[in-house]
């Protein structure tokens, strides 16, 4: 590229500057102060609604986990909502569901994304086409969605799309959400099948930026396409693949809409649950606001301390 | 930068265009294509055949490709019975109030931490970006609280559009969005618009939003499908029939319902997302990949 004339006078936004470069009108303290209200009188709007709709809920979260509210009466109850809701024998099946269902999502919606951005990046031709159908899904309402595969595709009986297409395979039929062997990768089959365009489309701008060069340099080596992928693609997406996976695994630990849809909330056996459904159960059906928030702050430690681990791990390989 | 069709990928085009590559790609392509269209289609035209089915052709074994008595009555019903245009006109509605207040609280906001930089700024910021680590389901029951019962003024925001219009504006990833978008516009402009004595209002006005069409046509987009996608919070802050969403509407009705008329319901409540993807796909997928790779 030849524009390197460009004054740097755009330069990098980092540090804070002053509001304008104040040429000429170099003004006193008044004038500063009135800067600076402008400045926040431009804020407040959204700073309310976060204060409001975030910030304060965030802390709200934390004390109502500590109190109990009963007929209006608001006490101060120390652990006890913990010990409640731990001692729910749904507690532990909800968190090994979730988890299991945070792993299975990890292995077909993190792994399958990326190879299909590889694939899709080869191509010359129906490069759209092929970007908006991947997308597609993404773009429907989750209930739409969530009701075609509940009704249409894991209908049990042999009247369901996948239960007709593995009946002609020759292969055994499943009763998909009514076994509960079944009922978690059906859920990550839908959800990911919904979900998985946004990470293609992140994938495929991270592969664009790649360096031709480096792929030339691995070839004229010997490098073949598989240690091609290994030892340039790979290497060189790092960050957005790390950034994703946590983002997927905070995604995914939420997992809420899915269960209640396709498995009415429970599932057969209790093989549905989520972490997510409970904190919703004990909120909004057993009217115990307290538990629900107390759940809330459990998971909130969760993920916080996988973040700090996960965080703690990527950095020690660089 | 001009499309990439230049620049070399994984396999060499040299090898892709003759050969037995050529071969191999094109086979490989009409296989991917054919694939694709089956996965991510084939459900779509499952659920907008299927809708017209009867009761009888659904049980049926195996299933039908073409629906052989088609029954638009389905999509009738769904209509009629589930009161779709009331929920899809509340959906549009809320969706339509999202937009207005995001565009103009956090395009403010954003410029105001971009440009104006008042003291604390970056503080603000700092605590605003920290939202994005917090997973929605953990604040789901302290908001509710907080809606039912407002601090300070004590106002009970159930089945008011507020309930969802102002939560929205409370978004980290559109205020980053809008602000990377104005610390690309030169400071020199900026200068020459304080110099001819415009205020920071009519700066806002006047330069810097005619330059950001593309940021807030993107913005408004993720609004729109944010609002359209949304389940648990309209649900729980709107629960009379007369004030749901669609997507919730349809979850109120499927368990009384027969399930070729919720399918249709269904098919319906995806129009028009569907559409607005298709017609704005390129403005949806730039603003994807920009906010999440350049941050």
């Amino acid at each position: 590229m030849a524009i390197t004339t460009v004054p740097a006078a755009t330069g990098k936004p980092g540090r804070p500057r002053p509001p304008y470069p104040s040429g000429p009108r170099r003004g006193g303290l008044g004038r500063k102060v009135r800067d600076n209200l402008t400045g926040h009188a431009f804020l407040i709007g959204a700073v309310v609604c976060f204060a409001v709709f975030s910030w304060y809920p965030m802390v709200r979260g934390v004390v109502m986990s500590f109190q109990r509210t009963r007929r209006g009466e608001t006490t101060w109850v120390g652990w006890d909502n913990y010990a409640r809701i731990i001692a729910d024998p749904s507690f532990w099946t909800a968190w090994q569901n979730t988890l299991y269902f945070t792993v299975l999502a990890l292995v077909l919606g993190y792994a399958v994304p990326f190879f299909v951005a590889i694939l899709l990046n080869e191509f010359r031709h129906a490069r759209g086409y092929l970007r908006i159908l991947v997308y597609l899904p993404v773009m429907l309402p989750p209930a739409s969605a969530l009701y075609l595969f509940k009704f249409y595709a894991y209908d049990p009986s042999d009247a369901g799309l996948f239960n007709a297409i593995l009946k002609a395979a020759h292969l055994p039929t499943s009763e998909w959400m009514q076994s509960p062997g079944m009922t978690m990768p059906a859920m990550v089959l839908a959800s990911t099948w919904m979900n998985m365009g946004s990470a293609v489309l992140i994938y495929l701008a991270a592969l664009q930026n790649i360096p031709g060069e480096l792929y030339e340099a691995a070839e004229l080596d010997g490098a073949g396409v598989w240690r091609r992928i290994v030892h340039v693609t790979v290497p060189q997406t790092r960050l957005i693949l790390a950034l994703l996976a946590m983002l997927q695994i905070v995604a995914t630990m939420q997992l809420f809409i899915e269960p209640l849809i396709l498995a009415n909330g429970a599932g057969t056996g209790d093989s549905a649950t989520s972490v997510a459904y409970l904190i919703y159960q004990h909120g909004f059906f057993q009217n115990d606001l307290n538990g629900a928030a107390a759940l809330g702050v459990i998971m909130l430690v969760v993920l916080a301390g996988f973040s700090a681990g996960y965080l703690r791990l990527t950095a020690k390989q660089d | 930068m001009a499309q990439d069709s230049g620049t070399r990928t994984l396999i060499s085009h040299a090898q892709l265009s003759r050969g037995p590559g050529r071969v191999v790609y094109w086979a490989l392509l009409a296989v991917v294509v054919a694939g694709f269209t089956l996965v991510f289609i084939g459900p779509l035209y499952w659920m907008v055949t299927g809708a017209l089915k009867s009761g009888q052709e659904i049980a049926q074994t195996p299933p039908t490709l073409f629906p052989r008595d088609p029954q638009p009555q389905n999509y009738v019903d769904a209509w009629t019975n589930l009161n779709l245009a009331k929920l899809l006109f509340n959906t549009f509605y809320y969706a339509t109030g999202a937009v207005l207040f995001q565009l103009v609280l956090d395009t403010a906001a954003a410029y105001s931490l971009s440009k104006l930089r008042p003291v604390f700024g970056n503080v603000i910021l700092g605590l605003m970006l920290a939202t994005l680590m917090i997973p929605a389901m953990v604040l789901i029951v302290p908001q509710y609280v907080t809606v039912i019962d407002l601090p300070i003024l004590h106002l009970n925001l159930l089945d008011s559009p507020f309930a969802i219009w102002l939560p929205m504006v409370a978004n980290a990833f559109n205020i980053f969005l809008l602000k990377r978008f104005f610390d690309s516009i030169p400071a020199d402009l900026m200068s020459a618009a304080l110099v001819d004595g415009a205020t920071p209002l009519r700066t806002l006005w006047s330069i810097v939003l005619p330059m950001s069409r593309p940021i807030l046509g993107v913005v408004s987009i993720f609004a729109v499908t944010a609002v359209w996608k949304d389940f648990l919070w309209p649900k729980l802050v709107m629960p009379s029939p007369e004030t749901r969403t669609v997507s919730v509407g349809i979850y109120a009705f499927a368990g009384g319902t027969p399930m070729n008329v919720v399918i249709a319901a269904s098919v319906i409540a995806a129009i028009p997302t569907v559409v607005i993807f298709l017609i704005f796909q390129r403005n949806i997928m730039s603003g994807l990949t920009t906010g999440s790779l350049k941050g």
